[in-house]
């Protein structure tokens, strides 16, 4: 837990655990145990291989996971409000105002029979609802023109917009009802890697100037060396690792860790040849008894057949789930 | 900056218009129809409501100079008892549907969003309707309750909206999954704001076709009734018209206009509306548009002059 003289986390998550049941006698976990914190203006990174929950444990924020998904355990403490204490109706004056999350491939989060204008504003009037018009457009047009879009172009429909401006109207939507936390959730998946730069150093100066805390969810280990501050690695639903950029990036603990940086091409050495890790993520439906990374693992003993690692706290912020690190401190 | 902003809304409805001959078609038939409804007074020769006295010369008379289009049993002009007919028509269509949407789109969109029990219980419920044949349902309800034009309308459009609530009920269940509403969603928005702004308006192009074919469905069910002597005895319809003819000696005597003329009535008006629904259909649905997969005429500017004058 965060030491004194750290300043409070704006958003602290302590052991959430999400699960699917598809029918009453299935439980998929999902996300199982896991824990990180938030702190003002700060970026955290979030990076695993597909399907390995991270877009459930950002939907579970907001408690807006499909019907069903549970979040069975755990805290997600908003300002020390535990978010998952409140009512419904509660907890839709936290979503946006609070927490804003842009989702993954923007050309769908966007109503495409209503203009982009309207849809904006929608945001607004939603939390505020006798906004007069006149303000209502003023905000509209300079939070497009904050994301570089021409207010002009406000009256358009989403399909007359490309798709790096139709994401950049997602970003001008979270920032509508000034959010302290902004959930990107690929924020640049299906865009090509000049816009990708793009709307990522627009998140990552927005950030900057409203000081805003960015959890960007991503596949790519470049851009949250570049502009995170912390990154959670997850596997299978579990924390793998947990840490500060330099940490994870120049003294990482778990195997997974380790590999997936080695993966990864170091332009310093253009000639070493990658690793790849063998093998594939365990199903839901099929998790192994022990560790869940245990069967692609080229460092497991036994123990790891037969036992799941817990989560051991390294130091302050700094966790990984890996018999390897017990007792280390 | 001015940008070039391809045509939405109205307008594009109206230019995607242009070349739609068959709701053009559909449009015209229509119009024709609600004009003679509409200008029935100043149309029609004499007034059907009017009290005529009658020579046995003039029963099932042949179209002659005085009636174009011959006289019915009673001695009364066809072509203005036709031209009167097209009110009712028009008038139970339009209401019957209305009714029958407003239900339909009701029941389908809160039983595609809502799901769980309460869809069970709605779609089992348009289940049970649809199976109950429409006709002898309507013929029970409109024989316990008076044959007036307003019952007439009511008993249509409650028992009419089967089909537009399966049809809504799909729609809803799709743009229900999409992205936008669960961005909806996480903005704050409860269900009352989602189903206004994020479901009904992609629901309603699918309405707005479907209570075309409602409308002439409903037509056909108040000839039916009128013809069965179930309709509204003090208004002239064509359902009635037929009835009269054909049940008071119209066809023995060889009296093939008092026959003829409402059946070409209904035929013209369902046929139009089955016209403009397709083309309603064509402009509304995006998936049998072909501009983004073919090349249309305008396309392509190479060739044209001054088109070409980029290359050194």
């Amino acid at each position: 837990m965060s030491s004194p003289k750290n300043p409070p986390a704006l958003l602290e998550v302590r052991n959430l655990s999400v699960e699917f049941m598809p029918n009453k006698n299935t439980h998929l976990k999902a996300v199982q145990d896991v824990s990180f914190s938030l702190h003002e203006g700060e970026l955290l990174g979030l990076v695993g291989e597909s399907g390995c929950g991270k877009t459930t444990m950002m939907l579970s924020l907001l408690r807006l996971l499909p019907e069903a998904g549970r979040i069975t355990g755990g805290k997600i403490l908003y300002r020390n409000q535990d978010l998952l204490d409140l009512e419904e109706s509660q907890m839709s004056d936290y979503r946006w105002k609070e927490i804003a999350i842009i989702f993954q491939g923007a050309m769908n989060a966007l109503n495409p029979v209503r203009t982009v204008h309207d849809q904006i504003a929608e945001a607004i009037t939603c939390h505020e609802l006798k906004t007069p018009k006149e303000k209502l457009d003023t905000r509209v047009n300079d939070l497009l023109e904050m994301v570089g879009i021409p207010a002009s172009r406000g009256s358009q429909y989403p399909f007359q917009f490309s798709g790096g401006m139709r994401q950049r109207v997602m970003i001008a939507m979270a920032l509508a009802c000034s959010p302290s936390i902004v959930i990107a959730d690929e924020p640049t998946t299906a865009l090509d890697v000049m816009i990708q730069a793009q709307i990522l150093e627009l998140l990552q100066e927005l950030s900057r100037q409203l000081g805003l805390a960015v959890i960007l969810v991503t596949h790519d280990l470049g851009v949250v060396a570049e502009i995170c501050d912390h990154v959670l690695v997850m596997y299978a639903g579990v924390t793998a690792e947990y840490g500060d950029v330099d940490t994870i990036y120049n003294h990482p603990v778990h195997p997974y860790t380790q590999n997936l940086i080695k993966a990864f091409p170091n332009l310093a050495n253009p000639l070493d040849s990658l690793i790849s890790i063998p093998g594939y993520p365990p199903r839901l439906d099929a998790l192994p008894a022990g560790c869940r990374f245990e069967p692609r693992c080229l460092k497991a003993f036994d123990r790891c057949k037969i036992d799941q690692p817990p989560v051991y706290e390294l130091k302050d912020r700094h966790q990984a789930s890996c018999f390897l690190v017990e007792g280390q401190k | 900056m001015d940008y070039y902003v391809p045509p939405t809304g109205f307008k594009s409805v109206l230019l995607k218009l242009r070349g739609n001959w068959l709701a053009w078609a559909g449009i015209v038939m229509l119009l024709t129809t609600v004009i003679l409804a509409v200008f029935a007074p100043r149309i029609a020769p004499y007034d059907p409501y009017a009290d005529i006295k009658v020579s046995i010369m003039d029963i099932y008379a042949p179209p002659s100079a005085q009636h174009l289009l011959g006289t019915d049993d009673a001695g009364r002009d066809v072509l203005s008892n036709f031209i009167y007919g097209a009110r009712v028509s028009l008038i139970v269509g339009f209401f019957a549907a209305f009714i029958s949407v407003v239900i339909g789109g009701l029941i389908g969109i809160s039983a595609g969003f809502f799901g769980g029990k309460i869809e069970l219980i709605l779609m089992r419920f348009t289940d049970i309707m649809l199976v109950i044949p429409d006709l002898p349902l309507a013929v029970v309800l409109v024989a316990l309750t008076s044959p007036s034009l307003g019952n007439i309308i009511f008993v249509i459009g409650i028992l009419g909206w089967t089909t537009t609530a399966r049809l809504v009920r799909s729609q809803t269940l799709s743009v229900k999954e999409r992205k936008f509403v669960l961005r909806a969603r996480a903005i704050g928005s409860g269900n009352a704001h989602i189903i206004r702004r994020h479901i009904f308006p992609l629901v309603l192009p699918l309405m707005v076709a479907n209570s075309v074919l409602v409308i002439s469905l409903a037509i056909l069910e108040e000839s039916t009734l009128s013809f069965l002597g179930l309709g509204d005895p003090t208004m002239v319809s064509w359902g009635q018209m037929l009835n009269y003819a054909f049940t008071r000696g119209g066809v023995s005597s060889g009296a093939w206009w008092a026959l003829v003329m409402p059946g070409l009535g209904i035929v013209w008006v369902v046929l139009g509306l089955t016209f403009l629904g397709h083309g309603l259909e064509q402009i509304f649905n995006p998936r049998l548009e072909a501009h983004h997969l073919s090349v249309g005429k305008n396309m392509v500017v190479r060739g044209k002059e001054g088109a070409g004058d980029v290359q050194p």
